[in-house]
């Protein structure tokens, strides 16, 4: 990495400090840009999947800024700590759900040239980085001193420790079938074939990150039926709309995570020169089929939630792993 | 320049992000805060006892299964990177069917007692 990498090819000998610090601001950009289109999108698709149109005035072509309007809303709005509450851990538990997303997304590649951040076992840590944000949901539920709170919370956290694992296993496959941890490299070993060789460890995978992210049919955590907005009953303002970003931005790296580990990232049409395109085309897709999903299924029960990822998608990734491996040595 | 610097910069700008964020809240947001504003949300009716009630955690179980398959498969990654090496390939190839088989004894196990079931 001797100068910054970018769509055009555009080598120049620049500071490597000021590289750093220009892949960060690029990351950043990214982070608060996509989230807040898959944000829109939900919006529209949604309404129109529901024979409504959904927003239509912020912005005034087919509403496009709603989002922008919403972030104004909330900065403005008066940020309430509960008398009760835990008052630091309350206030903090924003950032800790939220920058791990940003973390993750600095090591997805668009491409093999775009890229925040390359770093040697990028799929081992972008599945660790992912962990980290349920340790801000945590705090929030406990920090809230709320019952709603609480229970959300620890429901979330159940939850997670259920899908991580057959998350890890399909994760693991996909590492077996490239021969490598990085997430670049498994781009490079991608060909059309691995769309039927890895279809059940992607089936697996993306099922354990709508639930990861608590997307329905996963949103037993905030079921409002139930426990009003589990662990973010008690946030308002900035604070709420900030666990509102961690979620989209959740989706955003999920979307481009499946994208790279099972749609090949940058594989298509002119590869060199537009991969980062095809990424990103490939995770908007993935990221549509999330909004989708959310549409059309009813919220599973709690216990239902548990008894899919230990009987159903613990097996099935296992089975994915054994096939993979039998494949690698068979062929090779 | 190692990409971990990069992820560093990238953290930093993260609660960057936060603090300013916040700080821009603090110029603009109102302040008033009251005793009633202040209390524990519950539907809207006065909140019953402590925030803090303590439960039944039926879950635990699936804590305890979960580092108990967690630590094994992060013997899996290793594992990817050696399977393609002439020497010990074929042979790692059936130590790991051994190594799953354990894990799928014990998950079969946990389910034979009941233990997979919420209640």
């Amino acid at each position: 990495m001797t100068g910054l990498s970018l769509p055009f090819d555009l080598t120049l000998t620049i500071d490597p400090w000021l590289e750093v610090v220009l892949r960060a601001v690029a990351v950043l950009a990214a982070f608060l840009v996509l989230p807040l289109l898959v944000g829109q999108t939900e919006h529209k698709v949604m309404a129109h999947m529901q024979g409504r149109l959904g927003p239509m005035y912020a912005g005034g072509f087919h509403g496009w800024a709603q989002l922008v309007a919403d972030g104004v809303k909330f900065v403005q709005k008066e940020d309430v700590t509960p008398a009760r509450a835990d008052r630091w851990v309350f206030r903090l538990a924003p950032a800790v759900a939220l920058v791990p997303y940003l973390v993750a997304l600095a090591v997805i590649p668009l491409s093999p040239t775009v890229v925040g951040a390359d770093v040697d076992a990028s799929a081992l840590f972008v599945l660790a980085v992912i962990g980290v944000g349920i340790i801000g949901t945590l705090m929030a539920g406990w920090a809230s001193a709320n019952k709603y709170s609480l229970l959300g919370a620890m429901r979330a956290g159940a939850q997670l420790v259920s899908y991580e694992l057959p998350m890890v296993l399909a994760v693991a496959s996909v590492a077996l079938a490239a021969g490598t941890l990085s997430l670049i490299g498994i781009t490079a070993a991608w060909n059309p074939w691995w769309l039927l060789w890895q279809l059940p460890g992607g089936f697996v995978f993306l099922v354990s990150a709508l639930a990861e992210l608590q997307r329905p049919p996963f949103d037993m955590p905030v079921a409002d039926s139930e426990i009003v907005f589990g662990a973010f009953t008690e946030y308002t303002g900035l604070r709420f709309a900030f666990f509102l970003l961690a979620e989209y931005a959740g989706i955003v790296v999920m979307s481009l995570l499946f994208a790279v580990l099972y749609l090949g990232g940058p594989a298509g049409w002119h590869a060199d020169g537009l991969g980062w395109l095809w990424t990103l085309l490939k995770g908007f897709a993935v990221a549509v089929v999330v909004i989708w999903l959310r549409v059309s299924w009813p919220r599973m029960r709690e216990d239902q939630l548990q008894r899919l990822a230990w009987v159903w998608l613990v097996p099935i990734a296992l089975a994915q792993l054994a096939l993979t491996a039998i494949v690698v040595v068979m062929t090779q | 320049m190692s990409g971990y610097v990069t992820i560093t910069a990238v953290l930093a700008a993260g609660v960057l992000l936060f603090v300013a964020a916040m700080t821009v809240r603090r110029l603009l947001a109102p302040r008033a805060p009251t005793a009633m504003k202040a209390t524990t949300y519950e539907s809207g009716v006065d909140p019953v006892g402590e925030g803090w009630a303590q439960t039944k955690v039926r879950y635990f179980v699936f804590a305890f299964l979960y580092v108990i398959f967690a630590v094994d498969a992060v013997y899996l990654f290793p594992w990817a990177l050696v399977l393609r090496s002439p020497e010990i390939g074929s042979a790692s190839l059936v130590e790991m069917a051994i190594f799953i088989g354990v894990i799928l004894l014990g998950l079969g196990h946990a389910a034979r007692r009941g233990l997979l079931r919420w209640v």
